[in-house]
């Protein structure tokens, strides 16, 4: 077999480059010694020059076009698909933009895509969580050309400066940018000073057990505030309309692996702890001694959170 | 206008299931099956769109084995109009899925297709934006709120951060996210209603379409297990474990 060289696709908002892309380089250099980024957005500079740095990489390639500024999921694949050929291996973070675009790669290929992997075997063998992580699936790819999706929580990031790759521009391809069959309306973003959710060392997040949405600004904010927390929330949370959707940690929603997780009113359904039982240590508060999450917890705490969690953040204050 | 709404027959979401002890994957035997809940989210969009007058007729499809009508019935009396089983017993992936539904969106000639994000069982997240990819045409994906006027589909999408909305031209495919809507419950009288309409039912051959599996599984194991930690007495306890043993504060 030829040997592999990856292609990875840059996460960034055209301006900065986010830090899942250092997982997904992760993954890719236990895949292949050469490895790639593809930084194709509008008026990228910046982002380049960050990809750039990213230690173990062998080039940047940086392709800039109108057509590509809103990451809209049909001219970027077709993009990629034009410097696929060149690639064994293809992998994006596993985030709402990677999740979107590459089975679209995968398919215009007539590859299988490998979803949320957690662990690289070799370069055609993975692990993957199936069943909100009940389960551990080993595949093996038979198709030459390997689509993969990352979940970033399984590859520790490799280091965002150190590097010194080369960057190519290239053109855009004409069919790709000329592709208007969807086009961006709008976007409303969360606005928030915290940490990414994705991203954190800390997050706190509060489930049913609130109450309300205003408890949850009354009890679990200030608690974050006080730990410098990304804030989070179970689909119960979400679902009762707390907090709004990208709160949500669980299969459904994100996937974190912070240092501290602390559960405040969660009671650790299923589809929940797959979205967080790999935080390095987690601490639940709940009345109730029977729920689910204690059996994941480090340190569990049976207590009413409104008491407990007003102590908790005046004790770190 | 035609919509085809594409469903899977999954373990329930409540049931947690069990690796088996020879590791050849999990045990689904005698468990209890149901519709892929966010597929039940796309019928009721569809159905949805079908009271609004938009849509004309909604056709439900899915891919499995035979006991998939079961799955089928249940999005008839949720209001689709009729059903296609491709009954195959094979190992399914999202490729050879989403090559089976190309080959009924030709022959249905159908607007919008629309389908679950992901299934709870291979959480794959893959077969809406593979059709899209197959057909050519525009995808829209993790929806939490669908507007379809003058040949377009205005889509808000749940995404990293937040929400966006993107306009695609039709025909196009949608796929669901979880507050898109809130299915409604069936009724007695629109069960019986749907074991009156038309389900048909067709081989993969049939299409002419390839289903072979590109991933092989070589095992499936049981999840590194977390061991429980300690019960602490009282919040400064906790301050003190957190602060000196796990010294993540």
């Amino acid at each position: 077999m030829a040997t592999p060289i990856s292609l990875v696709i840059a996460e960034h908002d055209n301006q900065s480059l986010k830090a899942v892309t250092l997982n997904a380089v992760a993954a890719a250099l236990q895949i292949s010694p050469a490895v790639d980024v593809l930084v194709a957005g509008n008026g990228t500079d910046a982002v380049a020059q960050a990809a750039s740095q990213i230690a173990g990489i062998r080039k940047v390639i940086q392709i800039d076009s109108p057509a590509l500024v809103d990451q809209l999921a049909e001219p970027l694949a077709a993009q990629i698909l034009v410097l696929a050929p060149q690639y064994s291996h293809i992998l994006a973070p596993a985030t709402a933009n990677g999740k979107n675009i590459l089975p679209r790669v995968a398919a215009k290929l007539d590859v299988a895509q490998l979803s949320d992997v957690t662990r690289v075997i070799s370069s055609d063998t993975f692990e993957r969580p199936i069943y909100a992580g009940n389960a551990i699936a080993t595949v093996q790819s038979i198709d030459p050309i390997k689509v993969i999706t990352v979940r970033t929580t399984g590859f520790d990031p490799v280091a965002a400066t150190g590097g010194s790759a080369v960057i190519e521009k290239q053109a855009g391809d004409a069919a790709a940018n000329n592709a208007s069959s969807s086009s961006f309306v709008g976007r409303e973003l969360t606005k928030s000073d915290r940490p990414e959710l994705t991203a954190a060392k800390i997050i706190v997040s509060g489930g049913r057990g609130l109450g309300s949405g205003e408890k949850y600004q009354e009890v679990v904010v200030p608690l974050a505030d006080a730990l410098g927390a990304a804030l989070g929330a179970s689909r119960a949370a979400v679902d009762a309309g707390y907090v709004p959707n990208d709160y949500q940690v669980g299969q459904t929603g994100k996937i974190v692996a912070p240092q501290l997780y602390v559960a405040v009113g969660i009671s650790g359904a299923i589809q929940h702890l797959a979205g967080m039982k790999d935080s390095k240590v987690i601490v639940a508060i709940n009345k109730d001694p029977e729920a689910p999450i204690f059996s994941v917890a480090d340190y569990g705490l049976v207590a009413d959170l409104f008491t407990a969690v007003p102590e908790l953040t005046k004790a770190l204050g | 206008m035609k919509i085809l709404v594409a469903v899977k027959r999954v373990v329930d979401y409540n049931v947690k299931v069990r690796v088996k002890s020879d590791n050849s994957g999990v045990d689904i035997a005698n468990v209890k099956m149901s519709m892929n809940p966010f597929d039940e989210i796309a019928v009721e969009e569809a159905v949805r769109l079908k009271e609004a007058g938009v849509a004309t007729e909604i056709i439900v499809v899915s891919a499995g084995p035979t006991q998939c009508q079961e799955t089928l019935r249940t999005a008839l009396a949720i209001g689709a109009d009729r059903a296609i089983l491709v009954e195959s017993n094979a190992d399914l992936q999202p490729l050879a899925v989403a090559k089976i539904l190309k080959a009924l969106f030709d022959k249905e000639q159908a607007q919008i297709v629309i389908l679950g994000k992901q299934a709870i069982d291979d959480d794959s997240n893959q077969t809406g934006q593979m059709l899209a990819a197959l057909l050519d045409i525009p995808q829209a994906t993790f929806a939490s709120k669908v507007v379809i006027a003058d040949g377009k589909a205005n889509v808000t999408r749940e995404v990293d951060g937040g929400l966006e909305t993107i306009a695609v031209s039709l025909p196009a495919v949608i796929t669901t996210d979880l507050r898109l809507n809130e299915p409604r419950y069936v009724t007695l009288p629109n069960i019986m209603k749907a074991k009156k309409k038309t389900l048909e039912i067709f081989k993969p051959e049939d299409l002419g379409v390839d289903i072979i599996s590109r991933l092989k599984t070589l095992k499936v194991e049981e999840p590194p297990k977390r061991s429980a930690g300690v019960m602490v007495a009282d919040v400064a306890a906790l301050v003190e474990k957190l602060k000196n043993e796990a010294k993540v504060i």
